[in-house]
């Protein structure tokens, strides 16, 4: 019992700001869709508009096909997850979870009974009497998961949920939210300002920038062929050259620096931009190579485990980050060396900035 | 105690809790022990008292079962005592009191607390204020006014066609319910307030989100959220009404008694304090065992109305 989500076109405006700005977007059924961005980017509005409790000011929102104009969030089949997850401390553990069924007018046995196998689906079976204090933060996490999937959405609204734990927790929370995304197929949208969140969870993810949709695509394509330069640098570390595009051929270009000329992939209809090339596709070398390759002085070299962070610096003072994987044969550059840093033509690309409503 | 002496020096520690204890112990505690034992001595001639006749005695107590008069209420006929019957309706009508200034306050609180913008907050609150700002005497008389038989109220009703004949509004226990609630409506208002502030408005949009009715909401989640706030409004509400002396004595009509102005009428015109001590710590224990019980039946504890 999975619904889609069309947005069309759609604004929002708080007085003189505009929060979300013409944004077009069909999510499918039992998809799992993420919004990412920077606070204050507009993707708590887009999810605030889907549940109900905040009105577009322009376009339309489809809920499996119907336009839901007017509707009041209790009329929704959403179901929406809070940040700091809003459990009602007042009630046991069941009573929360069978909130949405009590004011569906579902006796008391049958709301017991569900809301014992809401607890044993998110892995937390024998706490239906205890109190929200009782719990952990993780715990707390899958009872708000359960009370909102006891009312059996047709979308799951999620707002960060996750932020309030630790990495360790979080980083499980994530492979269960996931998990049981499968296993009920109920389409989730969430939100969040975690990259790596977004990329491990989702099946699409929305990059948003200024209330703007900057590009929808797979977590590999957000990542490996980000649109423009917000999506490369908010989804990831990059080198960022500035310079001009030259002779282009085969959605290759030149692109003259500083440094010198470089050449990578570039989109049609890209005119002006910037080079962006990640840390983790710049190699070092003894000799200079054939294309796309720069004297440098490594500046700082940090061990982190399962890679070796280095800082490079060119001989006109521009800096850029490198990073090595640790491949187990334990050598490790050492700063002050002389190398040349090297990356490969196809592993960076000419993006154009972000797509703001100015430009 | 340790504390208070690094924080704040032995002589100023000593002169604090010296200055409290003298507060508590002689202006507190001891006159009310004179009190509760006078209220077992009889009334005398100055020249008995201490004398033989000077022993300690229910009869100051037992003096409220004199006195029978009628009482009819809800179908029945009692022959009762008519300082029980006083007694018993303002223990009755304060609770009245103390449930129409929540019926007044709860929605009051909820638009202050959860729906007026905060730009709007002081204006509100000055307006809820400015009341306080004349002296109880005048607006217990300002009602009196209102009320009167050719006053504004009837004038206005009258005006409006909602009634064809003057109502007689000081009659009974109306007048005395509606300024007791006038006046102390602001002791709802606050600690409910407060209590309602204090709820975090996810909780109202989630039980929303999951589809609850607004009467689902208040009922379920703000309500039992405010108890507190409201259990701590009651008592203040109740015990303030069941002893207030100076509105039922300002506006008060002859067939409306307050237990106050009975006990009034011992002590200052019966001069009769022995008798008068009694009477006030019955209505002491009542209102204490009248909000105790109240307690248990909204399942409120003691430090909840402490928070």
């Amino acid at each position: 019992m999975s619904a889609g989500i069309d947005l069309d076109n759609v604004c929002c405006d708080f007085g003189n700001f505009r929060a979300v700005d013409n944004v077009n977007v069909s999510i499918q059924p039992g998809e799992f869709f993420s919004f990412l961005g920077p606070s204050g980017c507009g993707k708590t509005t887009i999810l605030r508009m889907i549940s109900g409790f905040t009105d577009p000011t322009g376009g339309a929102i489809r809920i499996g096909g119907k336009d839901v104009k007017g509707q009041r969030p209790n009329q929704r089949p959403t179901a929406l997850i809070f940040q700091n997850l809003a459990l009602f401390p007042l009630m046991p553990i069941w009573e929360n979870i069978a909130f949405g069924l009590e004011v569906r007018g579902v006796d008391k046995a049958t709301r017991r009974k569900k809301a014992e196998e809401l607890l044993a689906l998110v892995d937390l079976p024998g706490s239906a009497d205890k109190m929200v204090s009782q719990l952990s933060g993780g715990q707390k996490q899958r009872v708000a998961i359960a009370r909102a999937l006891a009312v059996e959405p047709a979308v799951m609204l999620l707002d960060e949920p996750l932020s309030a734990l630790d990495l360790k927790l979080r980083q499980h929370m994530r492979a269960e939210l996931r998990a049981i995304q499968k296993r009920t197929g109920v389409t989730f949208i969430y939100i969040t300002h975690d990259q790596g969140e977004a990329l491990a969870m989702s099946d699409r993810v929305g990059v948003m920038s200024q209330g703007r949709l900057q590009q929808v695509a797979n977590p590999r394509d957000i990542y490996n062929n980000p649109v423009n330069g917000f999506v490369a640098s908010f989804v990831g570390e990059n080198n960022i050259l500035t310079g001009e595009i030259g002779h282009r051929a085969d959605g290759m270009a030149s692109f003259s620096t500083a440094l010198g000329t470089f050449r990578a992939r570039i989109a049609d209809g890209v005119t002006k931009g910037k080079l962006y090339v990640r840390p983790e596709f710049m190699s070092l070398q003894d000799t200079a190579a054939v294309e796309n390759s720069v004297p440098v002085t490594l500046s700082e070299v940090a061990f982190e485990g399962n890679f070796i962070s280095v800082h490079a610096v060119a001989e006109n003072g521009f800096s850029m980050a490198v990073e090595l994987r640790n491949d187990g044969s334990g050598t490790v550059p050492q700063s002050g060396t002389k190398m040349h840093m090297a990356f490969d033509a196809r592993n960076a690309a000419i993006l154009p900035d972000s797509d703001t409503a100015g430009a | 105690m340790h504390d208070l002496f690094r924080r704040y020096g032995k002589g100023l520690t000593f002169t604090f809790i010296g200055l409290t204890a003298f507060w508590l112990l002689v202006l507190v505690i001891l006159p009310d022990f004179k009190l509760l034992e006078s209220s077992f001595r009889p009334y005398l001639p100055i020249k008995e008292v201490g004398g033989p006749k000077d022993v300690y005695s229910l009869g100051n107590y037992a003096q409220i079962l004199g006195n029978h008069v009628d009482f009819n209420s809800f179908g029945l006929h009692f022959e009762i005592p008519a300082r029980i019957k006083v007694f018993v309706l303002t223990i009755i009508y304060s609770g009245v009191v103390t449930f129409v200034t929540f019926a007044l306050a709860y929605p009051l609180c909820f638009y202050l607390a959860k729906v007026a913008s905060n730009k709007s907050l002081p204006t509100l609150f000055l307006l809820l204020f400015v009341p306080l700002w004349v002296s109880e005497v005048l607006r217990s008389f300002a009602w009196y006014i209102i009320l009167t038989l050719k006053g504004p109220l009837n004038a206005f009703l009258m005006a409006i066609g909602a009634i064809e004949k003057e109502i007689r509004w000081v009659e009974g226990y109306s007048p005395v319910v509606i300024t007791l609630v006038y006046a102390y409506v602001l002791f709802m208002v606050f600690p409910v307030y407060n209590a309602m502030q204090s709820l975090d408005n996810n909780q109202i949009e989630a039980a929303e989100d999951l589809g609850a009715p607004w009467w689902k909401i208040h009922w379920r989640i703000v309500l039992p959220h405010s108890k507190p706030g409201i259990a701590s409004g009651a008592v203040m509400v109740f015990m303030l009404s069941a002893g207030s002396l100076l509105v039922p004595a300002i506006i008060n009509s002859t067939t409306g008694n307050w237990f106050t102005q009975t006990i009034q009428g011992i002590m200052m015109e019966g001069q009769d304090w022995n008798a008068g001590a009694a009477f006030a710590f019955m209505l002491l224990l009542f209102c204490t065992v009248a909000v105790t019980v109240a307690m248990r039946i909204f399942r409120v504890k003691l430090s909840d109305i402490a928070k």
